[in-house]
């Protein structure tokens, strides 16, 4: 008689697709986290004078992170390694996880302040969070509206490939393909990092392109519409003309709106083409060959028949959907459910798996 | 036919002159002003005018005869609705916005309603002050014939959802006259939330996402709880970028729509009910009419899209080629002119 091990083990981890999430939230309970990682003279500012951004650019929100995703020890969801292993790694056969620390550090008004924060923010990835847990990647901060500070921190940090990309806000002060932030993208492409922009955040300007919104559910509706002027920018500035290996990773963006956007961008070329005599391609052609975009908070078309013409719109181009979580905030989507359960499996696994790990070399 | 977006222009500021009082008739020769800021389009750019749309030392559509002949005769429109893109937003001085746009509007009624019965006009307003532009569509709309919609630029200074816009809102609803917001505008903060891009291909291509933002920001802050006879057409605006919008604004509203208790639908449900596009231009996949038309059925209504030339302006497809002629006839005929006939009460 063969001894199996007892069946609800076995079914679990044997029927459950390896994962691979590109938005995995990795917490500060609070700025003192970071006090290890910080000369005494930040310490002592922050003592003083806190952390301070643009401010009004806030929306308080009802809901923070997920309750039920809290360590035992009451600190913030998402703030403990050992927990969210336990919590989300393990149980849902997560491969590899990206992370992406949203803190005070790439939006202090003090420049100096933010390079030692970002500096700060990254030597507590490397300790707390990739050096306990070998499946993690991370987000290398980086202080991106002062790009010499910029570079040296990925100078700094290049020889650790487990930082496998470089992180923006989603609404950086300027169009992200602006040249100001070159110099960012040119030690990208040297030190083979992708460049990711994480939805939200804000810099000073108003957080739409029509000024100030009331709401939080605007601010929430809104990332689809800040990507888009920075693909627009990447693109019509010739980023990907300049550094043609340079990737651009979206975050939390949606993205059901790609392909209208390379409609909209393709036929604006037959008639401005003049304008940026740089792009040799169709806009649209940069778009399939540099950008990818994760699938948290997916669209929910009103019936099942527009996913399936949503991904033949993309065509090709389904390689650069990667699977997010966005765990643990309140909105992130269960990796069960995340994607329509008639989409083809084929599909499913490039999207759950194949796609991230081809982009990440993983 | 029903051309929903034609564009007349002001061949020069002292064409203004009969229909501005004193003051500003000096004031404009004293200061050399030579109008409101750029226009949205480039004025030599190749998208501003079609072949022989440009009259003899004078902007495009600044000429009756020559847009009656080009955008009325020969494609043979019914009814055009003549959308004058003067930039009254771009005028700081309040007092400079107010006598322009109440000029530009007497100079509508004078030079343009009254010589042609085809046509159809827009009432321009100082959007940016919007009691004072509520004066002017009560001014307008109890004086004359004619002005079928309030014309507002798609950037402003603030979303127009926002409540500073309601004494706007309500006039427009007093005189039962559309919401026209059309590609454009020049409030003077960055078209983006990344601030300020290089080039006009990024402004056109983005326009869509400005749009998109007046949309939830007008469905989030109740305005068609509130007035709920208020019908809004954008204008210029394109319509691919609508369905996967609707999808994510429900979705979020799902979530989040305790913030905004009066918002009792799906955000989908007011678009569909409050809002109408035109067609050009038509931000259309290339060769792929099959692809634009599962676009078409995506919104989830044949009520929404209007026929448009967008004269004197060019863009990459002819919406007969590219759509119409591939819907059913049914659709076609409510994209000529049902939809904008039961939108304007034409």
């Amino acid at each position: 008689m063969v001894v199996t091990a007892p069946a609800r083990e076995t079914r679990a981890t044997r029927t459950r697709r390896a994962l691979i999430d590109c938005d995995f939230h990795n917490e500060l309970d609070s700025i003192k986290d970071l006090y290890p990682y910080l000369p005494q003279r930040w310490r002592d500012h922050i003592d003083s004078y806190g952390t301070r951004g643009t401010a009004g650019g806030y929306y308080p929100r009802f809901m923070d992170h997920r309750e039920d995703a809290r360590p035992p020890s009451g600190r913030r969801s998402g703030s403990e390694v050992a927990h969210s292993r336990k919590d989300f790694l393990d149980p849902y056969n997560i491969a590899h996880a990206t992370l992406i620390p949203l803190t005070a550090a790439g939006r202090q008004q003090n420049g100096d302040l933010d390079a030692a924060l970002a500096t700060a923010v990254n030597d507590w990835q490397v300790a707390e969070w990739l050096d306990p847990e070998p499946r993690l990647r991370a987000s290398m901060i980086v202080p991106f509206e002062d790009p010499p500070a910029a570079v040296a921190e990925i100078k700094r940090r290049a020889h650790d490939k487990r930082f496998v990309q470089v992180q923006f806000s989603g609404r950086p002060h300027e169009p992200m393909g602006r040249r100001k932030y070159w110099p960012i993208y040119e030690a990208c492409v040297k030190h083979g990092l992708h460049v990711m922009s994480h939805a939200f955040g804000s810099n000073g300007n108003p957080i739409l392109g029509t000024g100030w919104a009331s709401f939080y559910l605007e601010d929430h509706v809104g990332p689809a519409q800040a990507m888009q002027a920075n693909v627009i920018s990447m693109v019509a500035e010739g980023a990907f003309e300049r550094f043609p290996t340079l990737k651009l990773v979206s975050v939390e963006n949606g993205f059901a709106w790609v392909p209208s956007l390379m409609w909209r961008m393709d036929n604006a070329w037959t008639l401005l083409r003049s304008e940026v005599p740089h792009l040799a391609h169709e806009p649209s052609e940069y778009i399939r060959k540099h950008l990818y975009l994760t699938t948290q908070p997916v669209e929910e078309p009103h019936k099942p028949e527009f996913f399936t013409q949503l991904i033949e719109q993309y065509g090709d181009m389904v390689s650069h959907i990667l699977f997010a979580s966005d765990y643990p905030h309140w909105d992130s989507d269960n990796p069960d459910m995340a994607l329509p359960s008639f989409l083809p499996e084929r599909i499913k696994q490039m999207i759950y798996f194949d796609n991230a790990k081809a982009l990440f070399g993983l | 036919m029903i051309d929903c977006d034609i564009h007349n222009d002001v061949p020069r500021p002292e064409a203004l002159f009969p229909y501005l009082p004193e003051y500003w008739v000096e004031h404009i020769t004293n200061t050399l002003f030579k109008g409101p800021t750029e226009p949205p389009y480039p004025p030599d750019a190749p998208i501003a005018a079609r072949p022989g749309a440009r009259p003899d030392n004078a902007p495009p559509g600044s000429n009756l005869d020559l847009l009656c002949e080009q955008a009325l005769d020969a494609p043979r429109a019914d009814l055009a609705i003549l959308n004058c893109l003067y930039a009254i937003d771009s005028l700081h001085n309040p007092d400079a916005a107010i006598a322009l746009a109440s000029a530009v509007n007497d100079w509508q009624s004078a030079e343009w309603l009254e010589k042609d019965a085809r046509l159809r006009a827009s009432i321009v307003v100082p959007s940016q002050l919007p009691a004072q532009a509520a004066r002017e569509i009560d001014r307008v709309a109890e004086q004359y014939a004619g002005f079928v919609q309030v014309l507002l630029p798609a950037r402003s200074q603030h979303p127009y959802g926002n409540r500073l816009f309601h004494p706007l809102w309500e006039a427009a609803a007093r005189h039962d006259l559309v919401i026209g917001i059309h590609f454009g505008g020049s409030p003077g903060n960055p078209p983006t939330p990344s601030g300020w891009p290089s080039y006009f291909f990024e402004e056109y291509a983005g326009m869509a996402t400005v749009f998109a933002s007046q949309v939830t920001s007008m469905v989030c802050e109740g305005v068609f709880d509130q007035f709920p006879t208020l019908r809004v057409a954008l204008l210029e605006s394109g319509f691919t970028w609508l369905p996967p919008h609707m999808w994510r604004f429900d979705k979020e509203w799902r979530n989040l729509r305790r913030l905004v208790p009066w918002v009792k639908q799906a955000p989908s449900e007011y678009i569909r009910r409050h809002f109408r596009l035109s067609i050009q231009p038509l931000d259309a996949p290339a060769d792929n009419p099959r692809q634009l038309l599962q676009i078409v059925d995506q919104l989830g209504s044949e009520d929404m899209l209007m026929y448009a030339s967008d004269y004197p302006h060019v863009h990459a497809y002819d919406p007969e080629t590219v759509l119409l002629q591939h819907v059913p006839e049914s659709l076609a005929r409510k994209i000529r002119h049902d939809n904008a006939r039961a939108l304007y009460n034409l």
